[in-house]
């Protein structure tokens, strides 16, 4: 029989610690319901959904019980809308409605692929969809949008960038009265990668198979209790601890994954390993950094305890499962952390700290609070920054920002559930118009060119 | 398939009978028992074989964390090939 000990440790993480699998995420390819009628179109799109993701509510919940280890979210990920909306012209919003509705028929938590891919230019129907985002994210309650601005191999397409700016204020001012969520359900990314789970970024590209499962796990909590048991370690043993502990979870995933896809009988694409923290006390991303010695995430010291914690989680999780993907690594949203929130009310968190720390982490300046009365161009330059990093970088970076509506720095904005609540930031207010307003295309760097 | 069963909880009369007379009932057949005191708490772990058993895996899960719950124990009943995954390559 497999030892007591092991038994005993894997309930502890799961019942004490927070282990779970954040997210199963069905991606639907719906290249095969284009039609140059939008009405067709759509009922295509809902038919195949529901159809595809029947049983994905029911599978998760069975999983769940069987296994005994909590699955948080269904979702399902779709070809970004751009692409399907181009062949019949008119409003997109229509399509966005039609996801709302099958995602509520589903019974899941979460629907992405509200998505534009613009990072060399604007294709026939990928400038209507960004500016209809503000609209769908606030007329329906499940769909996600994202937008890839930028690329390794293509460059910053900077007129997107300008223009997302003005969507992600608008997302939230039409929110206004529901704690601005529209603009939490609204990344802008450069890098994307077609096969993450997670959201609000997951889309379905076009290069995927027409339907796949992927998984994204979760457990900071349990890389915390197993650094604790170490107090006295050097780097190296901590670096060790992480590799051994990501191990462990991720091969959770893979069995979650592979299991999932034999009894929906669609394939297993990938295994995203992450550390996901949510708002509950003992599932902080920062609580990990602090444990590696640091007084509050933020202090110096915290790019370098990340980029061991990133870098050690991917190479503990990797040997564990068949296939990796999506955003990989550990998040660092600051609403959905309760050490992070903890970090910015102490003021040892900043925006320009966050800005350093996501060139380690798996993704980028992820649930910040800003003023309402940040202009768009300013929210332009922090997304052409973060782009940048990512070029550069050849990593996924990302932007999801939340403009909150008529409040100041310090105050608070509460989304409650997963989304987690926070302060409003301080951020440099020297304008960038200029820069913004040029327009243009940042031309491809030098990393591009590795053929 | 194999699921382990395990029950932590204070020490009394009758805490192996109830589980192994619940999985007798449903028709899960016990293969192996470990079980150790430690100051007072008990606690146990039972592998059981479901593959004749006359009740759903989820249902079986239920009733025992149920009557657990009566007892002051907690029961959880999980699929071997969780652990399996977690500790063995």
């Amino acid at each position: 029989m497999i030892n007591t000990r092991d038994i005993l440790e894997t309930i502890h993480m799961i019942k004490d610690e927070n282990l779970d699998i954040r997210t199963i995420t069905m991606g639907i390819s719906l290249l095969d319901c284009i039609s140059t009628d939008a009405k067709q179109a759509c009922d295509r799109i809902y038919d195949k959904i529901t159809r595809v993701a029947g049983n994905l509510v029911r599978v998760g919940y069975d999983i769940e019980k069987e296994y005994g280890i909590p699955i948080i979210n269904k979702r399902v990920s779709v070809t970004p809308i751009a692409m399907i909306a181009a062949a019949s012209g008119g409003d997109p919003v229509r399509f966005a409605l039609t996801l709302d509705r099958a995602a509520k028929e589903l019974g899941i938590d979460f629907l992405g692929g509200y998505s534009a891919l613009v990072q060399k230019g604007f294709a026939a129907g990928d400038e209507r969809l960004i500016r209809s985002i503000p609209e769908a994210l606030s007329s329906t309650e499940f769909v996600c949008s994202s937008v890839n601005v930028g690329s390794t191999k293509a460059g910053i397409n900077m007129d997107a960038v300008a223009l997302m700016g003005k969507i992600i204020k608008e997302s939230a001012q039409r929110t206004a009265d529901a704690c601005c969520i529209g603009a939490a359900k609204l990344v802008a990314f450069c890098n994307a990668p077609e096969d993450n789970p997670f959201m609000a970024g997951a889309f379905h590209g076009a290069g995927e198979p027409d339907c796949v499962i992927n998984v994204g796990v979760s457990g900071p909590g349990v890389v915390r209790h197993a650094l604790k048991e170490c107090p006295d370690g050097d780097i190296t043993d901590v670096a060790d601890i992480i590799k051994k502990t990501a191990f462990k979870i991720t091969r959770m995933g893979q069995l979650v994954a592979k299991e999932a896809a034999k009894r929906l009988n669609v394939p297993f694409g990938i295994v995203d390993l992450s550390l996901a923290p949510t708002p509950a006390v003992g599932d902080s991303v920062a609580h990990i950094l602090e444990e590696m010695g640091l007084e509050h995430c933020g202090a110096h010291g915290t790019t370098a305890a990340l980029a061991i914690l990133n870098d050690a989680v991917k190479k503990g999780g990797i040997m564990a499962s068949s296939h990796v993907g999506g955003l990989s690594g550990a998040f660092i949203p600051v609403t959905e952390d309760a050490g992070m929130i903890e970090a910015v009310r102490a003021g040892s968190l900043t925006i320009e700290k966050l800005e350093a720390m996501t060139a380690v982490c798996s993704v980028g300046l992820d649930m910040l609070i800003i003023p309402g009365d940040t202009p768009p161009e300013v929210i332009s330059a922090i997304l052409a920054d973060e782009a940048a990093i990512g070029m550069i970088n050849s990593k996924t970076t990302a932007i999801r920002l939340i403009p909150a509506i008529g409040k100041k720095v310090g105050e608070e904005l509460n989304f409650g559930g997963l989304l987690g609540s926070g302060p409003v930031m301080k951020l440099n207010t020297a304008s960038p118009e200029k820069f913004i307003s040029r327009g243009g295309r940042i031309p491809a760097p030098l990393q591009s060119l590795k053929n | 398939m194999r699921a382990v069963i395990t029950v932590v909880g204070k020490d009394m009369v009758g805490i192996l009978a109830g589980v192994s007379g619940l999985c007798a009932e449903c028709g899960a057949n016990v293969i192996e028992v470990s079980q150790s005191i430690l100051q007072d708490m008990f606690c146990m772990i039972m592998l059981v074989d479901m593959s004749k058993s006359s009740v759903k895996f989820s249902d079986f899960s239920d009733i025992l964390q149920e009557s657990g719950k009566k007892k002051g124990l907690v029961i959880h009943v999980m699929h071997e090939d969780i652990f399996n995954s977690m500790h063995r390559i």
